[in-house]
C-alpha cells in the first residue's frame, strides 16, 4: 500500500512535470527572447483545455482534438504579438500588463461560453486502464502524457541547438541588439516563438485536461507555476525549463500530499531562494 | 570619380535628454579607411551605434552609397550592408563560434568583390577554423575580436565599421589585427576605424576624422596627421 502511494505520487508529479514543461517551454522562450513574461500563458493554457472539451464534445478522437486546440490558440498567440505586444514594442512595461490583460479577457470570454461549472475532459478510451506491472497499477494516461512531453522536449531541444533558426533565438537570447546588429530578423523570431509557445501551451492544456478538468481559474491556478519554473530554470533556457517542470512537478505534488498546509511554501520557497542567490536561475543568462 | 560609400550629414543624436552629437557629419570614399578618433566620451561609439541604428538620430542623414539609411531599423541597415564590429567584441557568448557566424551570414551584395561565408572567414582566421565546435564565452579576448571581425564579415559589408578593435588586447594581437585590418582594406572594402589607439590608426587610415564633444574639430588625409602634430595633442592628448 505504501509502496503504491510513493509510486503513484511519483507517477503523479512527472505527468504534472510534463505539462509543466509543454506550458513553460514556451513561456520561457517567449521571456528570455522578448524579455517578457506572457502573463497570457496561463490563459492560453486554459483555452487549450476548454477548445479540447468542445473539440471532443463534438466527436472528435482525442489526438486530433488536442492537435487542432493546440493549433488554435497558437493561431491566437500570433494575433496577441502581431496587432498588440508589436504596436508597442521598446514598452516592456506596457507588454506585460497588456498579456495581463488579454489573460483577463480570455478567463471571462471562458467563462461566458463555458459557464463557471468544471468540465472534465475524458482521455482516450483506450487509455482509461490502468497499466498493471510487477503487482503494481501505473495510470496509464499519466505515462503517455509524460512521454509526449519528452517528445516535445527532444523536438524541442533539436530545433534550438541543431538548426539556424534556433541558433538565433538564442543569439537574440543573447544579445539582442547585437543580434539586430548581424542583420537577424527578431521581429520574425518573435512571432515564431509566440506560435510555437502558444501552440504547446494550448496541446498541454488539452493533454492536461483528463487530469486538472476545465474550470475557470485553471489559468491563474497554472501561471504562477510556469513563473516559478522559470526562475528556478532560467529564462530563455530550454534545460532549465526541463528540469524546472520537474522540481515543480514534484513540489507541488508532494507538497500537497503530504503537507497540504504548507504546499505553496514548499513551491515558492525555493523560488525565493533562487532568486535571492541566483538570479539568473540554474541555467539561465538573462537577469530577471 | 570616388564614390561615397557613406556619408553623415548634421547627425543630432540624443541619450535620453542629453545631446551627444552636435550636428555630426564624414564622408567615407569607397574603398578607403576612415580613423575616427577621439577621446573617451567623445560620442564614437554614440556615431557608430547612429550608423547601425541601435539609436535614431533626431536630425541629419546617413547615406549608404547614396541611399538614405537613418531611421531604419538595425537589421534593415545590416542588410544593406553595413555591418559593425561592436566595442567590446559582443560576441553571441552561448553559441560556438559557427553559429556566431551561421547566424550572422547574409548574401553577398553586387560590387563587394569575393564574397565571405563560412570557409572564408576561417581561411582569415585558422583559429576560428579549429574552435569552430567551441562556445563563444569561453574563448579569448583575442579570439573573441577575431569572431566578432568573422561574424561582420559573414555580412558581406559594403562598408565595415570597426569599434575600437584593439581594446583589451595584448599587443601582439593588435598587431595581427592590425594585420588583418590592413588586408581587408587591401581587398577593397570601406572601412571605418574607431581607435583609442592613435599609432595604429595612423598606419591604417588613409582619412582622419578627430571628433571632440560630439563634434567634428579635424577632417583631413591622414598623411597631414602626425602623432606629435599639435591637433592630435590639443583634441586627442591627457591632460
Amino acid at each position: 500500500m505504501q509502496w503504491q502511494f510513493w509510486i503513484i505520487q511519483t507517477l503523479n508529479s512527472v505527468a504534472f512535470g510534463g505539462l509543466l514543461f509543454l506550458l513553460s517551454s514556451g513561456f520561457s522562450l517567449i521571456f528570455g527572447l522578448m524579455r517578457i513574461p506572457n502573463l497570457a500563458h496561463g490563459a492560453f493554457f486554459m483555452l487549450g483545455t476548454y477548445f479540447g472539451y468542445t473539440l471532443l464534445q463534438k466527436g472528435l478522437h482525442f489526438w486530433p482534438a488536442a492537435l487542432l486546440g493546440g493549433i488554435g490558440v497558437g493561431l491566437l498567440g500570433i494575433a496577441l504579438e502581431r496587432f498588440i505586444l508589436r504596436k508597442l514594442s521598446g514598452n516592456e512595461q506596457g507588454q506585460v500588463l497588456v498579456t495581463l490583460g488579454v489573460s483577463f479577457i480570455i478567463a471571462d470570454i471562458c467563462l461566458l461560453v463555458w459557464t463557471g461549472d468544471p468540465m472534465p475532459l475524458a482521455a482516450p478510451q483506450s487509455l482509461r486502464r490502468p497499466l498493471l506491472f510487477a503487482g503494481f497499477a501505473f495510470p496509464t494516461y499519466r505515462l503517455v502524457v509524460l512521454g509526449i512531453a519528452l517528445v516535445a522536449a527532444v523536438g524541442l531541444y533539436l530545433l534550438m541547438e541543431r538548426t539556424r533558426l534556433g541558433a538565433m533565438i538564442r543569439a537574440g537570447v543573447d544579445d539582442m541588439e547585437m543580434a539586430r546588429g548581424v542583420g537577424i530578423p527578431v521581429s520574425r523570431l518573435f512571432t515564431t516563438v509566440f506560435l510555437l509557445g502558444a501552440t504547446l501551451a494550448g496541446i498541454g492544456g488539452v493533454l492536461g485536461g483528463p487530469i486538472l478538468t476545465a474550470y475557470p481559474g485553471l489559468d491563474a491556478d497554472m501561471l504562477p507555476l510556469a513563473l516559478i519554473v522559470v526562475i528556478l530554470g532560467g529564462a530563455g533556457s530550454l534545460l532549465g525549463a526541463f528540469v524546472g517542470s520537474f522540481v515543480v512537478g514534484f513540489l507541488y505534488n508532494f507538497g500537497i500530499a503530504l503537507a497540504p498546509d504548507l504546499a505553496y511554501f514548499v513551491l515558492f520557497f525555493p523560488m525565493v531562494l533562487v532568486l535571492v542567490f541566483l538570479p539568473q536561475g540554474l541555467f539561465g543568462r538573462v537577469q530577471i | 570619380m570616388a564614390t561615397e560609400a557613406l556619408r553623415l550629414e548634421g547627425i543630432d543624436t540624443y541619450y535620453g535628454d542629453s545631446h551627444v552629437l552636435h550636428g555630426l557629419g564624414f564622408t567615407l570614399q569607397a574603398g578607403r579607411l576612415l580613423g575616427l578618433l577621439g577621446r573617451n566620451g567623445a560620442g564614437k561609439t554614440t556615431c557608430m551605434s547612429t550608423i547601425m541604428g541601435f539609436l535614431k538620430p533626431r536630425n541629419g542623414q546617413v547615406a549608404l552609397f547614396g541611399e538614405p539609411v537613418a531611421g531604419l531599423m538595425p537589421e534593415t541597415i545590416a542588410r544593406k550592408g553595413i555591418c559593425l564590429v561592436p566595442q567590446g567584441r559582443r560576441v553571441f557568448r552561448s553559441l560556438t563560434v559557427e553559429e556566431n557566424l551561421m547566424v550572422a551570414g547574409l548574401p553577398a551584395k553586387n560590387g563587394g568583390g569575393r564574397p565571405w561565408n563560412l570557409d572564408r572567414v576561417f581561411e582569415l582566421f585558422p583559429r576560428l577554423k579549429e574552435r569552430h565546435a567551441q562556445v563563444a564565452g569561453s574563448l579569448s579576448g583575442g579570439e573573441q575580436q577575431m569572431l566578432a571581425i568573422g561574424r561582420a564579415l559573414m555580412g558581406n559589408p559594403r562598408v565595415l565599421l570597426m569599434d575600437e578593435p584593439s581594446e583589451g588586447l595584448a599587443p601582439q594581437i593588435v598587431t595581427e589585427v592590425g594585420r588583418t585590418i590592413a588586408q581587408l582594406k587591401a581587398e577593397g572594402l570601406s572601412i571605418v576605424l574607431v581607435e583609442q589607439n592613435i599609432k595604429l590608426t595612423l598606419n591604417l587610415a588613409d582619412d582622419i576624422v578627430i571628433i571632440n564633444t560630439g563634434r567634428v574639430a579635424f577632417s583631413g588625409r591622414a598623411d597631414e596627421v602626425q602623432i606629435d602634430s599639435p591637433i592630435v595633442a590639443q583634441h586627442l592628448g591627457v591632460f
